[in-house]
């Protein structure tokens, strides 16, 4: 009783608050005020709902929060799933298993089907790129979307203008990205990290603005076209052969992204990383070098927009201003943290889901955006770890026990 | 304990730390020599912590010389030296409010520990060539090596928040000693600690001076422990140094006695 | 000459905006530690309201300064109403997680709203109606400062003290500053420091919906997308003043706008973002705790 009065309340405040906005819609040049009652429903029925599911979820994390306080460390249990993953055997089956289908796929699959797949694996790259700086570094940065508008304009305007190829500006365009991250990063990485977020998302409008009023430079607000696609020892290919190569060179790009992350994740460098994410304080007190760290972290991260931006710029073609707006970042941002935040298999999953579900479900594409911001708050309260959570190497000392039994 | 023979590892001289209008450390002079376990007591708020913050590098003092005096190397001043430098330079330090890395697992913490101490690069770690291979097995095995001493071996696999609170104590030690020291900053160890785990912790200091031969400068509030152990004890109030001497001394010495007073009854 | 004076006061003017909105993100960062990425689109709900409100009140016959008032009053409403409710859903169960995820909870709260507003209304620009009257006694200096901007100027200037009375001498502003300074201690004296962080969201949500009012009848439209740029412009004003600290905003606020403006006048408009954002880097690269701001050293 009490709860359906609680809710109750929930409800009519949400009605009261939505009201203006839900309900009222002004056509002021026909002088039209268009009351749209049916709203209220909808939104009192929602609310009252969705407040049941929420203090429910809230009271159940709250629980777990004193369990764990009491010593009764059973939450870190892993899931079944975090379980299966750890498998070993079973995890090298399914990379297999997994390869094969995405090598099968054109195949299998119509040339629209591959484009899709393109962009998602784009994502993927990007996601795991920024995964390096945000997930396992910790630097919030929200302005990651200039790094890939760096890639893809080194591209486009070196092959305009010079008309080098795809593949000699692939890594050109990574490095000269990666430069650009440690020239920008080099001032504004000792600051706290919550300004670092701004100074990103300051940095991202700004290489906006500059690519749109820039014109002798940029071509400004009408982009640059007739970018070349990919070549393959001068062979001329239609389009379905062209995207169906496009694809490839993205599968390769994605397996050397995950192999690299992956091994940095469990190394020297991606410990310490991870070491800066947790404690800032105690990581400098443990004797490793902070600016060096951060920024290694934040020019791999630019690394990998920079390469991916011209893999965007050769399969697109054309290219302008547009495509690298503060909604981009937030998109990259969103895959990195529902996926979950320094998990590589959460990165790719949250990419492919993110990316490929508003393309087959259409009807719900216009509301991808407020969907995610919705997700980012929900994750954050009630699984601030992601989909898929961060699972930290274990090390075996069968050999070593008994060596140091035998000092 | 003669101090000609002994090497003189930290000399610090007139150290002072204001904050704003409030003067944290004032005018501190103190030693501490090889093969030594001194202690810095004080009632709470005396600035014992603030001093550890300058000498590690955390802080930048507003006044005074630190100098230490690595083997081998020339002695080096430290004052405004970032914190990675000091370390590196062979003085680690723990925290007061422990600071492990919580989502890390007990082993890498202390691994973190080791990162000065090696130098696999960004190019290293992606092609994992026999170098870095080796380098990562040399890690794994001196920083497992360190948590048997403290005897955390069996929880190496754990996630370190899930430690309990002594554990986590002895951890901080292990990853500050994984750095290769040859002075170790302890701030209130025994912190939290049980009777029992007391004990064991107090056994694990003098381990750590007279096997690892790793000098040590604790703060620590639990007066059997410092009586027991140390060389040498300093004694500040109030940003001041009112006493240094032995155990003995500082017990009979009648300032020491006054700023407890109250203060701390089972001293 | 007179150029110079259209241009300094038409920076007064949009310094004065920045400032209204910055002091809202400067006060809940002083209490908090977090970076309120939501606040522009609160500030955009107001406007929004306040153009609905118009324009319901235009048809049903209603004139002039009435529709103004009534405007204003329903978008503070709302603001606050926003604010205050974004506190409790995103921002009350993260009170003691990691840092960034409050962070992260405030960026998913800012694109949540700005498409609410998309979706519920429309994704294009609207015409606001002006609704500030052109007063008689200005008529002779109307070529260096019109109406619109002596109000905004003079409702900022009321603001601004009524926040300092509210902040220096009643019980809720005292709660705020001792809060603000040690929030535990302030728990144990017995200041409900919820209630606290509640008001201070609702006060600067007040703030920000006058800004959006005034902006949107001066400027004469509204969009999902104003409160984006102005949040972050202002939070920009709010670094630069010393985050946390109320004088420093306004202050921030009007550096800020002026520099935009002069940026924008003798330089170019195209690039005014940009010099926006290049005065912030410089400044946190220079003096991290801003113009007015303490630095403080974190304790360990
Ligand atoms: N970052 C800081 N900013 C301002 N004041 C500080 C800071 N750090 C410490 N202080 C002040 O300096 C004084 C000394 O603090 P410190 O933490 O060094 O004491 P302590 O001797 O370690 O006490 P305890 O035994 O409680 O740990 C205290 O009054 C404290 O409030
Ligand atoms: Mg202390």
């Amino acid at each position: 009783m009490k709860n359906i009065k609680q809710s109750l309340a929930v409800s009519l405040w949400f009605i009261f608050l939505t009201f203006p906005l839900m309900v009222v819609k002004v056509n002021t040049s026909d002088q039209l005020v268009q009351w749209r009652w049916m709203n209220i429903l909808w939104i009192g029925l929602a609310t009252f709902v969705l407040s049941f599911v929420w203090r429910y979820a809230l009271a159940r994390k709250e629980a777990r929060q004193m369990a764990a306080q009491s010593g009764q460390d059973e939450q870190d249990k892993p899931s079944r799933i975090q379980a299966l993953l750890e498998d070993q055997s079973l995890r090298y089956k399914a990379m297999i298993a997994l390869l094969i289908f995405a090598l099968a796929f054109p195949w299998v699959f119509d040339t629209y089907q591959s484009t899709i797949m393109i962009s998602a694996l784009i994502y993927v790259v990007l996601g795991l790129g920024l995964n390096i700086t945000v997930g396992l570094a910790g630097l919030l940065d929200l302005g990651y979307v200039a790094f890939f508008a760096v890639g893809a304009y080194s591209y486009a305007l070196l092959n305009h203008h010079f008309g080098l190829g795809f593949w000699t500006i692939l890594p050109v365009g990574g490095i000269l990205s990666c430069l650009f991250g440690v020239i920008l990063g080099f001032p504004i990485l000792r600051l706290r990290g919550d300004y670092l977020a701004i100074v990103t998302l300051g940095f991202g409008m700004i290489i906006k603005v500059v690519l749109e009023n820039w014109s002798d430079f940029s071509f400004g607000p009408s982009g640059i076209a007739n970018i070349d696609k990919p070549g393959l020892f001068g062979l001329k290919m239609d389009i379905a052969a062209s995207t169906t190569y496009i694809y490839y060179i993205m599968i390769g790009l994605v397996v050397l992204t995950i192999i690299v992350t992956a091994r940095l994740k469990n190394s020297r460098i991606g410990r310490a990383w991870i070491a800066l994410r947790e404690d800032e304080i105690a990581c400098v007190a443990m004797g490793i070098d902070m600016a060096r760290t951060k920024l290694s972290a934040y020019a791999l991260g630019a690394f990998w927009a920079g390469m991916v931006g011209v893999m965007f710029a050769a399969k697109t073609t054309f290219i302008n201003p547009a495509s690298f707006t503060f909604m981009e970042s937030a998109i990259i941002l969103s895959i990195v943290v529902l996926g979950g935040m320094g998990s590589i298999l959460g990165v790719i999953l949250g990419a492919m889901i993110l990316i490929l579900l508003p393309e087959y479900l259409r009807a719900f594409s216009e509301y991808r955006m407020i969907i995610f911001g919705a997700a980012m708050v929900v994750m954050m309260i009630f699984r601030p770890q992601g989909i898929i959570s961060n699972v930290r190497q274990k090390y075996e000392f069968k050999g070593l026990k008994e060596k140091s039994e035998n000092v | 304990m003669s101090d000609t023979t002994k090497r003189t590892l930290l000399e610090v001289k007139g150290l002072t730390m204001d904050f704003g209008g409030l003067r944290a450390v004032d005018s501190i002079d103190l030693t501490v020599s090889e093969g030594e376990i001194a202690a810095l007591i004080g009632p709470n708020g005396a600035g014992k912590t603030t001093f550890f913050n300058c000498v590690t590098g955390i802080y930048t003092p507003t006044d005074g010389d630190i100098l230490i005096h690595p083997k081998d190397k020339p002695t080096r001043r430290v004052n405004g030296s970032k914190p990675n430098m000091v370390t590196t330079l062979g003085m680690a330090r723990t925290f007061q409010n422990i600071r492990l890395f919580p989502d890390m697992t007990v082993l890498e913490n202390v691994m973190i520990g080791r990162h000065c101490r090696t130098k696999t690069g960004l190019t290293g770690a992606i092609l994992r060539g026999k170098a870095a291979r080796k380098e990562e097995q040399e890690i794994v095995e001196s920083s497992y090596t360190l948590l048997e001493k403290v005897g955390l071996g069996e929880f190496a696999n754990e996630y370190s928040k899930n430690l309990p609170y002594g554990a986590q104590r002895r951890l901080e030690i292990a990853r500050a000693m994984a750095t290769e020291p040859f002075l170790l900053l302890l701030d209130e160890p025994a912190a939290g600690m049980n009777p029992q785990e007391t004990a064991d912790l107090d056994a694990l200091i003098c381990r750590i001076r007279d096997v690892e031969k790793i000098a040590i400068l604790l703060i620590e509030h639990d007066m059997k422990l410092v009586m027991n152990i140390s060389d040498t004890i300093h004694v500040m109030e109030y940003g001041k140094k009112i006493a240094t001497g032995t155990p003995q001394q500082i017990k009979d010495n009648p300032k020491v006695i006054e700023a407890y007073l109250g203060e701390e009854t089972e001293a | 000459m007179e150029y110079f004076i259209e241009l300094f006061l038409g920076g007064l003017t949009r310094g004065s905006i920045y400032a209204l909105i910055a002091l809202g993100y400067t006060m809940v960062y002083g209490i908090i530690q977090l970076i309120n990425f939501a606040h522009g689109e609160i500030y955009m709900i107001g406007a929004f309201v306040a153009y609905i409100v118009c324009g319901v009140l235009t048809i049903y016959g209603f004139h002039g300064v009435s529709i103004l008032i009534i405007a204003g009053l329903l978008a503070i409403v709302y603001s606050c109403a926003y604010g205050y409710t974004l506190e409790k859903v995103a921002y009350r169960p993260l009170r003691n997680a990691p840092r960034l995820s409050p962070l992260i909870s405030a960026i998913g709260m800012s694109i949540f709203l700005q498409n609410y507003v998309l979706l519920a209304q429309t994704p294009d620009f609207l015409p606001f109606p002006a609704l500030i009257p052109d007063f008689e006694f200005m008529e002779p200096i109307a070529h260096i400062i019109g109406s619109p901007e002596l109000v905004i100027l003079v409702t900022t200037l009321v603001t601004m003290i009524m926040l300092t009375v509210l902040i220096k001498y009643t019980k809720i502003g005292k709660a705020m500053r001792a809060t603000q300074q040690d929030m535990s201690m302030a728990r144990l004296v017995g200041i409900n420091v919820d209630r606290v962080i509640s008001t201070t969201f609702v006060i600067g949500s007040a703030l920000a919906a006058i800004g959006g009012v005034l902006v949107a009848s001066y400027i004469g439209q509204v969009n999902f997308y104003i409160g984006f740029i102005a949040g972050v412009k202002a939070f920009t004003a709010a670094v630069l003043g010393g985050i946390g600290s109320v004088p420093g905003a306004v202050l921030g606020g009007l550096v800020l706008g002026l520099t935009e403006s002069f940026a924008a006048g003798y330089i170019s408009s195209d690039y005014e973002d940009v010099f926006a954002f290049g005065l912030l880097v410089l400044i946190l690269i220079l003096r991290p705790s801003g113009i007015l701001g303490r630095a403080t050293k974190q304790k360990v």
